[in-house]
């Protein structure tokens, strides 16, 4: 049995309870909404872009300390990227989290990859997997406009 | 009257041996098989299995025996008036959609249908579809803040529009049981139809239809403790006569011509296609099983281990009962102060406590609750303390961990 610290570890408890950056912005650039059917929990991702470059991003909404911390350390590590370093780290965690062959990043992103590492424990419990990623797939959508609510199943 | 032996029961449920330590706590979702059903099952197509009301041979003739004496099982278990009353289906659902797609055609514009704020979606949305297609209203019947079903709030929205009543037996979230009888006696007073959905109460305790008086009374056979896919729609006969056909091909007609097509009379006209002819015989497999232990010792054990959950959990601090009132059974729904329900069901996972968590297919009631869902433990005749024990152990765990 894997060890449930491995999972719950306390960077994810902290910021499932205490989650950066949760807030509406108020005159975001793009906006996506994400919604888990199976469990009820919504979340809507807000975009400040600036040409490229990701200028601010939130997040508000409800879910569990997996999908809450998820979306609060991606809100972390992706303000200030370009679109392009957005991508590959998606790439890369989504990789990380479905157990997938490791995806990787250029250098300079290694520590923000590295800031994501906590949430791989997910792995281990593929009815969770979603909750990690759906934060994600809703950032996604909202590059992707169209207004459109991403659902996980 | 001695009470069940859950310990040796579960020699009866194969899965516990495959499963070694297994709390399972599921059972309002779906109950587990034991072994009479499965070995019942397997024995009928090996035996005895042919299809139904076709063949000359003796063989189809013995599975159409088999099949309808599984039917006159059901007539018996509901204490209905006439085997013609037992529509087999493939569960609760379809068996709601039948009587809102069928009696519902009849329905007009202005017309209203009552639910009350508790129901599991198979029982609001066929409605709801129902009231849109005929332009009549659906109507919500409240609860109150203790989760007990409002009678006389229920007496005040019955109209002499009013058409349908469709509610819960037992609810599926807080384990609250309804007054079904006084609501019959209220809707019919005031001219309306009444369908109970007896799932959760069905495989728990003793059901009359004709004490009850209600016209329709649905339930699943897999929550029953029998197969799934398999599941029951009692009608009282003259309002299943009434009804024009659901789905229509064969096994259902009488006469079929270019020109037109003369239909069975109930239950037939309602059983279009081969049935589900080994799920029904898993079913009466499952009624005797059940009937065999006695659905009031199935209830007094449900209710002490109920009352022994309430207590159990109403010790762990920041724990918070879900509705229900004082006429609870069964069900055990509950939030952890501060810890979403998915997170408590992965650590009650982890120590071994199957529970369901989240809506419970009753987003409404969530929304009027004021929580994204809840963690839901339900019981089953296989179940005792030791799982009480063990659910109550996990979740005190799960408290620690998330409050550290």
């Amino acid at each position: 049995m894997m060890d449930l610290r491995e999972l719950y570890q306390d960077i994810i408890l902290d910021h499932g309870r205490h989650p950066r950056n949760f807030r509406a912005l108020e005159h975001p650039t793009h906006l996506a909404r994400g919604h888990n059917p199976l469990c009820g929990d919504r979340v809507t991702i807000y975009l400040a872009l600036d040409g490229e470059r990701i200028a601010d991003v939130s997040f508000d909404g409800r879910g569990c300390a997996i999908s809450t911390a998820a979306a609060s350390l991606m809100t972390e590590v992706l303000k200030g990227k370009t679109v392009a370093e957005a991508r590959a780290l998606f790439a890369r965690f989504h990789a990380a989290v479905t157990g997938g062959d490791e995806v990787p990043v250029p250098e300079d992103l290694a520590d923000d990859a590295e800031r994501l590492a906590p949430l791989t424990g997910v792995k281990a419990y593929p009815v969770r997997v979603k909750c990690a990623t759906l934060p994600w797939h809703a950032f996604e959508a909202a590059l992707k406009g169209g207004g459109e609510t991403v659902k996980t199943e | 009257m001695s009470g069940l032996d859950p310990r040796a029961l579960r020699r009866e449920f194969p899965i516990y041996d495959r499963n070694p330590g297994l709390v399972f706590l599921d059972s309002g979702a779906s109950a587990q098989k034991p072994r009479a059903v499965i070995d019942g099952i397997a024995e009928f197509y090996r035996s005895d299995y042919a299809n139904v009301h076709r063949g000359v041979y003796q063989l189809s003739a013995r599975s159409t025996d088999l099949f309808e004496a599984a039917r006159e099982a059901v007539r018996a278990y509901l204490n209905a008036a006439d085997e013609r009353e037992i529509v087999f289906v493939r569960g609760a659902t379809e068996a709601i959609n039948l009587v809102a797609q069928s009696w519902g055609a009849a329905l007009r514009e202005g017309d209203e249908v009552v639910v009350s704020d508790l129901e599991h979606h198979s029982n609001l949305v066929p409605w709801q579809m129902a009231c849109r297609r005929a332009g009549a209203r659906l109507v919500v019947a409240p609860t109150d803040e203790t989760g007990e079903f409002d009678l006389a709030a229920f007496a005040a929205l019955l109209t002499p529009r009013t058409r349908m009543v469709a509610l819960a037996h037992i609810s599926n979230v807080t384990g609250a049981i309804l007054p079904v009888e006084a609501v019959t006696r209220l809707a019919h007073d005031a001219g309306a139809l009444v369908l109970l959905d007896g799932c959760q109460a069905a495989p728990r305790i003793p059901v009359d239809v004709r004490a009850i008086g209600c016209d329709f009374y649905v339930f699943s056979g897999h929550k029953c403790y029998g197969p799934t896919g398999t599941g029951v729609l009692y009608g009282r006969y003259a309002a299943l006569a009434a009804m024009p056909p659901w789905q229509t091909g064969g096994g259902m007609i009488t006469h079929v011509a270019y020109d037109g097509t003369e239909f069975q009379e109930p239950p037939h006209r309602f059983e279009a296609g081969t049935p589900d002819i080994a799920g029904a015989v898993g079913l009466a497999k499952a009624l005797g099983f059940v009937e065999a232990l006695g659905r009031d010792r199935i209830r007094a054990h449900e209710e002490a281990l109920t009352g022994y959950g309430v207590d159990a959990l109403s010790r762990i601090p920041g724990l918070d009962l879900v509705g229900g009132g004082q006429r609870r059974l069964s069900i055990l729904s509950f939030n952890l102060d501060g810890v979403h329900p998915h997170d408590v069901g992965t650590v009650l996972d982890r120590h071994g406590v199957a529970v369901r968590v989240g809506h419970h297919c009753a987003q409404p009631l969530m929304d009027k609750l004021g929580v994204a869902g809840t963690v839901r433990a339900s019981l089953g005749v296989y179940n005792d303390e030791t799982d009480i024990d063990r659910l109550a152990a996990a979740v005190e765990a799960c408290r620690e961990m998330f409050s550290r």
